[in-house]
């Protein structure tokens, strides 16, 4: 009977493997979409902290600049959204969502610098399902994730947990937050923190 | 082969047990009936209003007062809702501008994995004014066969309380006359 049993509990782990999460996908990426079973939902130890200096950074970008993040000092608030991969569930529907919700970053003076390990022809590809982006797409593709793992957001398997940071003007780090990386950050959460750091 | 039929027997058995909604998931059949959807009755007076209902707690889509039901499935973040919504927003006006149809169809919309905060942003950027509800955690949208978004499903209610699917498909509005055209069609009313 135990043997059955043990039988039967591997079968059902093999079934929950193929079952999957939902992610809510939209249509716009027809069948373009890798999906990909439900991931461990963290794997790496953050590197900085709420306080800490944010660790500056200069990255290409999609539209052929190079990005830096002490660029915005003193001038604007900024986001970093580190999302895992392009073409992945959850990730492609996170940044046209940041897309639409356009005013509540101006409302907050704050900049979104949108980041991922791939290299800029896959982003530019991805990016150009989404509609025209109103914010920078950064690549950190070589040297490999080195910008995520100097936050402390790059996993094992080389691509980034699903993590937000929000930066003042003075450069601090004034909200980290590293979620499971099968699901999307409520856009909530992310507004309180951009008005916290207006009203300061 | 004895073996083999028991394992699989123990392993449905507790794959029921263990993920409840498994099975649930399949997207809703046309000419079927739809899966069970408890949604809350909302606060909102107006809202309440138009799907005839009062009170406070939850309804089911078929408890509705009205000949069809049409459902969006969309989500905050997908672009296609967004660039859908100026379009169902003038499909909405058509119903609710045709005396013959206001009060036999009724727009609801749900949020697939979006919250409160992520529809009601939604409502207000395309200035939505048919009823939305959020599904956070994804519980309809399993229920629906995790359908991609946006969705439409149309139910058509008897005059005896029973109904049935008449329209599941996925893609958005894109023309508001020739989908009306089409419920209306496939729904029976003139």
């Amino acid at each position: 009977m135990f043997k059955h049993v043990m039988q039967g509990i591997t079968v059902v782990i093999a079934l929950a493997a193929i079952s999957g999460p939902a992610f809510g996908l939209s249509d716009a990426y027809k069948d373009n979409i890798y999906n990909l079973p439900e991931l461990k939902p963290f794997d790496s130890v953050l590197k900085v902290k709420v306080g800490d200096p944010a660790p500056d950074f200069t990255l290409p970008a999609i539209s052929g600049e190079k990005i830096s993040l002490s660029q915005y000092k003193g001038k604007k608030n900024v986001v970093l959204s580190f999302v895992p991969a392009a073409w992945t569930p959850v990730c492609s529907d996170q940044w046209p969502g940041y897309n639409l919700a356009k005013s509540y970053f101006d409302e907050n003076d704050a900049i979104l610098l949108g980041i991922t390990v791939d290299n800029l022809p896959t982003l530019y590809a991805w990016t150009n399902q989404m509609g025209k982006l109103w914010f920078p797409v950064l690549s950190d593709f070589w040297p490999h994730g080195s910008v995520a793992d100097i936050y402390g957001v790059l996993r094992t398997s080389g691509v980034t947990e699903r993590a937000l940071f929000v930066i003042d003007k003075e450069g601090i780090i004034r909200y980290a937050h590293v979620a499971d990386i099968n699901k999307r950050p409520e856009l909530g959460a992310l507004v309180m923190e951009m008005k916290k750091i207006k009203k300061k | 082969m004895k073996k083999i039929i028991i394992s699989l027997a123990i392993a449905l058995n507790f794959f029921i047990w263990a993920f409840p909604s498994f099975g649930q998931g399949t997207p809703p059949v046309e000419g079927g009936i739809l899966p069970k959807i408890i949604l809350p009755v909302p606060a909102d007076q107006g809202y309440k209003k138009y799907l005839g209902l009062k009170g406070e707690g939850t309804f089911l889509v078929p408890q509705l007062k009205a000949k069809v039901v049409l459902i969006e499935i969309f989500s905050m973040y997908c672009p296609h809702c967004q660039k859908d919504a100026p379009v169902v927003n003038d499909l909405f006006s058509k119903i609710t501008g045709d005396d013959s149809l206001k009060n036999n169809i009724k727009l609801i919309g749900i949020g697939a994995g979006n919250s409160d905060f992520e529809v009601d942003f939604f409502r207000k950027t395309y200035n939505i004014t048919f009823p939305m509800f959020s599904d956070a955690e994804f519980s309809i949208h399993k229920i629906l066969g995790e359908v991609r978004t946006p969705y439409f499903i149309a139910i058509k209610i008897n005059p005896s309380g029973t109904y049935k699917v008449v329209y599941s498909k996925l893609g958005g509005v894109s023309n508001a006359d020739e989908f009306l055209k089409t419920i209306k069609k496939l729904a029976g009313l003139k």
